[in-house]
């Protein structure tokens, strides 16, 4: 799926254009940038409501080139300023996480499928 | 010897020799031509044409009447004019009016290259699928548009080579080992990911795969975070970086951490609501560092400090497999 794509699935607003054309299989929507590391496949959408900078250095890492803030919520400057740097693009959808998600699978884009079951503490 | 392989191979698929192919066959006079270039009609002067010519610096201008192209007027014939002292005669007492060789936008450059070599003319009147003039082409454009098209092709040639293909190539030593030592401070979130970014980065420069710089990044950045969520005072990640092995360490003087056989379980954490907002504390960071590496030690003792040892195999599907731009 093509940033032009992923912006009318969503309706988003384009803040940071990407350093690199692209075009997805797979998107992750998670808060937990932990679960984000874990899932991670490479040129994979990143979804999440986090706005801080650690959402842009994730995304680095999990070599996700462009990152898709939920619910409206507009990232503070230093999140921008990194992503500019790092050349991850960022977009501001509308919708909340759910519906966001939502739209983006009906898109087409694709999960990481069944996970086994982890039992924790 | 192998880079020049390397280089050969991307050569030939959709590589530089493809590309001076494609461009000898390919390029269309329009990319090539200057568009929308003066005009002179029959009735002006070849006193406006000398003008013209001095203060555009140029060699023959299109005449058109009524947006017909009728004919093309050039320095030679401003010569003739000036020998006979007609300055004021019209235009069209001189331009070259029947038999005009033209050149047409869509065509491939070599074919109007031709052209120029048959007839000898140093010009020629640019038109369209219509007929409409839309340029001007010369010798000298096509020189100028061919020579930057090299260029463009030898600084592509060049930054491939400047690239190492295979991991640790560029280096050659009995024992080579490539050391980078960073400091955490705590609480620091804005410059977290800082230290393992960079990481990142020296190990795709000397040739490491994505794979792998990926997998030792996802869990240099876990134990930055740590570094910088649990300690007293922060701490240092050392990277150990060898052809065959790679070697983080993340260490800190404190708190330590109480039982390290729980802090290892899924889900596990003491992290602080504050912490958890900001997307990390879910309890998942070892265990995921413990899924990037191929050999994992963790140790601690409280009031001291903790050691986090993460070991990277370096496996032949993860070397020499330098991403292609």
């Amino acid at each position: 799926m093509t940033l032009d794509e992923i912006l009318e699935a969503t309706e988003a607003e384009l803040l940071i254009e990407p350093a690199y054309t692209f075009d997805l299989e797979f998107a992750c929507a998670s808060d937990l940038m932990s679960d984000v590391l874990v899932f991670t496949k490479p040129n994979m959408l990143l979804v999440t409501g986090l706005t801080n900078p650690q959402a842009i250095r994730t995304a680095d890492m999990a070599e996700a080139p462009a990152v898709v803030f939920v619910r409206g919520k507009y990232p503070p400057q230093e999140t921008l300023e990194l992503a500019e740097e790092m050349g991850i693009g960022v977009l501001l959808s509308p919708y909340t996480m759910f519906e966001t998600a939502g739209l983006l699978f009906q898109a087409g884009l694709k999960g990481i499928g069944k996970l086994p079951t982890l039992r924790q503490q | 010897m192998k880079r020049q392989f390397a280089l050969l191979g991307l050569m030939g698929r959709g590589g530089a020799l493809s590309k001076i192919h494609e461009l000898i066959r390919e390029m269309q006079v329009a990319r090539v031509m200057t568009s929308s270039p003066f005009t002179l009609t029959p009735e002006d002067s070849m006193l406006q044409l000398k003008n013209l010519l001095r203060e555009h610096r140029i060699s023959g201008v299109p005449v058109v009447e009524d947006h017909e192209l009728v004919g093309i007027v050039s320095i030679e014939d401003l010569i003739h004019a000036l020998e006979s002292h007609r300055l004021d005669a019209p235009i069209g007492d001189f331009m070259t009016r029947t038999s005009l060789v033209t050149a047409h936008a869509q065509e491939p450059v070599m074919e109007a290259l031709r052209r120029f070599e048959v007839t000898g003319i140093g010009r020629m009147p640019v038109l369209d699928a219509r007929g409409k003039l839309v340029g001007i082409i010369t010798r000298g454009d096509i020189t100028m548009a061919l020579l930057r098209a090299l260029q463009d092709i030898y600084s592509e040639v060049e930054a491939i080579q400047d690239r190492p293909q295979h991991f640790f190539e560029a280096l050659e030593s009995d024992n080579t080992s490539l050391q980078l030592r960073y400091r955490v401070e705590k609480g620091d979130f804005a410059r977290g990911g800082d230290a393992s970014a960079k990481i990142k980065r020296a190990l795709l420069r000397i040739g490491a795969s994505p794979q792998l710089s990926r997998r030792v990044a996802i869990a240099a950045y876990e134990a930055e975070m740590n570094l910088i969520i649990h300690t007293d005072d922060g701490g240092l990640i050392l990277a150990d970086v060898q052809p065959t092995e790679i070697t983080i360490v993340a260490q800190d003087s404190g708190p330590g951490i109480q039982d390290v056989e729980l802090a290892k379980q899924p889900g596990y954490s003491t992290a602080t609501s504050q912490i958890r907002e900001m997307g990390f504390g879910a309890g998942m960071g070892l265990v995921n560092i413990e899924r990037c590496t191929d050999k994992m030690s963790l140790w601690s003792a409280l009031g001291v400090g903790t050691r986090l040892q993460m070991m990277f195999q370096v496996s032949p599907e993860e070397v020499g497999e330098a991403e292609e731009a």
